[in-house]
């Protein structure tokens, strides 16, 4: 009766590992908010990507560790990378780049270095690191030699303003099979829609992935504005313009001394 | 304290801007002029996207001028007839503006033509004055009584049809070139998010010779006039105002505004005209130099907007 009873198990198990995915593992991740609220008081948002690493038990155990690459996208835009040039005794923008579909916000995490994780063809492939996310969009508009150089500028430039980022050391495992990411969004991320993307490694290979989403939105004061100035900007030009003149009239006794 | 923008979308330091139109203010108030042509670039430099400084700063021309008006109007220091006059220009070089505008910001050459217009503009005026000044200033007795090219001492648009008499500034003048300040005056404003106080000024003084009395008030005026009518022309055709930014510029730039009136009183007027045109060259100079000398950074990048 009881080895009846295992065997049953074993093939209810197998044809359970039969129809899912042939992978051994999966990847069950969350952010640790569905929704980033704008307030007057918003300077940027910090949140946290918890992960965990499910591994069935039949499927005999990796010798080599797991590395998790989690990638934050916001939502996407064309962007121009201009560079200023010599015109008589000027500097103005002569030359450009265009780049399509690039997140206003990138970020890509890592719990090594990208180029321990996996081979440069598949980094290529998934574009992992900011140099292969930026070069798959292109930059049309420049000859071969000068493209790598606007590739720099426009990473350089958005790294600075902390809407690009990239971390070796982002992904912090608290067990074997459970990880952490910090995600650090700028004040100035887009508003929008934003991916998370959790890869799992192991040797070199994609075993798994899983996405999650949150969003950025403006909440209450902030938003009844912004709908205000899209909505009825006709209305709200004139509140505008009588709120100057209230003001003006305002000070105007307030600080009269005649 | 940090203050998110809802429109310009970022957040701000409250008092670092604050502090800003009050400054702005206190110079706009002594020489009667909107301060835009200070404020506009300040905001740009803050990190404020082009746009939004510009269509904001119009509001905050707005509530600067009014408080002024106020009080040139109490002293009776203001033509209103003349003013009227140029704000109709105005409000016709406004559309124009805006629409101009709206049409360099598709185009993505705004920051330059931003950057050249203040440059020429600023750095004509403000040379013009300057050389003008400095001689009245310092060599008072080589100044010859200025003027006339013609035998009646007028210049020659002064003659032009349709002639209008403006009994405050003692002024008979044809309509014609009064409309067209009014229309350059509007067109830069738009454009630059300037009042134009610095070009209606030194023009009224140098051209229209009307009395120094009377200058100021008659200017803020027109500029009030002029930046009401840009303020709602700028959120009905790109919502680029911020409501919030230019609650905080308004209130830091009247009460600096108060101040910088009082101070204006105080000063003699060849003293008045040299400051005005050193603080406007400066500005030009300021300009130039941000586009002769070698950029530390000499790559550029922006998004395209999403056209509707």
């Amino acid at each position: 009766m009881t080895v009846r009873r295992w065997l049953g198990a074993a093939w209810l198990a197998g044809a359970l590992l039969a129809s899912g995915p042939a992978l051994a593992e999966r990847l069950i991740t969350s952010v640790s908010a569905s929704r980033v609220l704008i307030t007057s008081s918003y300077t940027g948002a910090e949140l946290v990507l918890f992960g965990a690493i499910e591994r069935d038990g039949v499927s005999i155990s990796r010798s080599g560790t797991y590395d998790i690459v989690v990638t934050v996208k916001g939502p996407a835009g064309l962007f121009t990378v201009r560079e200023k040039q010599r015109f008589g005794p000027f500097w103005v923008n002569a030359e450009q780049a265009k780049y399509a579909e690039v997140p206003g916000y990138f970020a890509m995490h890592s719990s090594r270095a990208l180029s321990e994780v996996t081979s440069e063809p598949l980094r290529e492939r998934f574009q992992l690191g900011l140099e292969q996310m930026v070069a798959a969009r292109g930059g049309a508009g420049q000859s071969p030699q000068r493209i790598q150089t606007f590739h720099e500028a426009l990473i350089r430039l958005k790294k600075d303003s902390r809407l690009f980022q990239a971390n070796d050391r982002g992904v912090v495992f608290l067990a074997p099979n459970l990880f952490r990411a910090a995600i650090s969004l700028p004040a100035t991320a887009p508003l929008g829609n934003y991916e998370a993307l959790a890869q799992l490694f192991a040797d070199g290979a994609l075993l798994a992935t899983e996405k999650s989403d949150f969003e950025v939105v403006k909440t209450g004061f902030e938003a009844r504005v912004a709908q205000a100035a899209f909505g009825q900007p006709f209305f709200y030009g004139v509140v505008t313009v009588l709120l100057a003149l209230g003001f003006g009239w305002l000070s105007h006794y307030a600080f009269r001394r005649d | 304290m940090q203050i998110y923008l809802p429109i310009a979308e970022l957040p701000v330091s409250i008092f670092l801007i604050l502090g800003m139109a009050a400054a702005v203010g206190f110079i706009s108030g002594m020489f009667g002029v909107g301060g835009g042509f200070l404020m506009t670039p300040l905001l740009v430099f803050l990190g404020i996207p082009p746009a939004v400084a510009v269509a904001t700063g119009a509001a905050q021309i707005a509530a600067a001028s009014t408080t002024s008006v106020l009080s040139y109007w109490r002293r009776k220091a203001l033509d209103v007839k003349l003013g009227s006059f140029l704000a109709v220009g105005g409000m016709v070089g406004t559309v124009l503006g805006v629409m101009f505008f709206n049409a360099m910001r598709r185009a993505g050459y705004f920051e330059l033509v931003l950057v050249v217009s203040y440059v020429t503009l600023l750095g004509s005026v403000g040379g013009m004055m300057l050389f003008e000044s400095v001689r009245a200033t310092f060599f008072p007795s080589r100044v010859k009584p200025k003027r006339p090219k013609r035998a009646d001492g007028r210049w020659w648009f002064e003659t032009l049809p349709a002639p209008i008499t403006f009994p405050q500034s003692g002024l008979v003048i044809s309509i014609v070139p009064v409309l067209a300040l009014g229309v350059f005056i509007g067109f830069a404003g738009a454009v630059l998010g300037i009042g134009g106080g610095f070009i209606v000024v030194p023009a009224l003084i140098y051209f229209f010779r009307v009395p120094s009395a009377v200058v100021v008030g008659t200017s803020l005026w027109q500029i009030l006039l002029t930046m009401m009518v840009a303020t709602v022309l700028h959120t009905v055709t790109n919502q680029s105002v911020d409501i919030v930014l230019a609650l905080i510029l308004i209130v830091g730039s009247v009460i600096g505004a108060q101040f910088g009136t009082r101070a204006g009183q105080t000063l003699r007027g060849e003293h008045f005209r040299l400051l005005l045109a050193v603080l406007v060259f400066g500005v030009a100079v300021r300009f130039a130099i941000e586009i002769i000398v070698r950029p530390v950074e000499p790559f550029s990048v922006v998004q395209q907007e999403a056209r509707q």
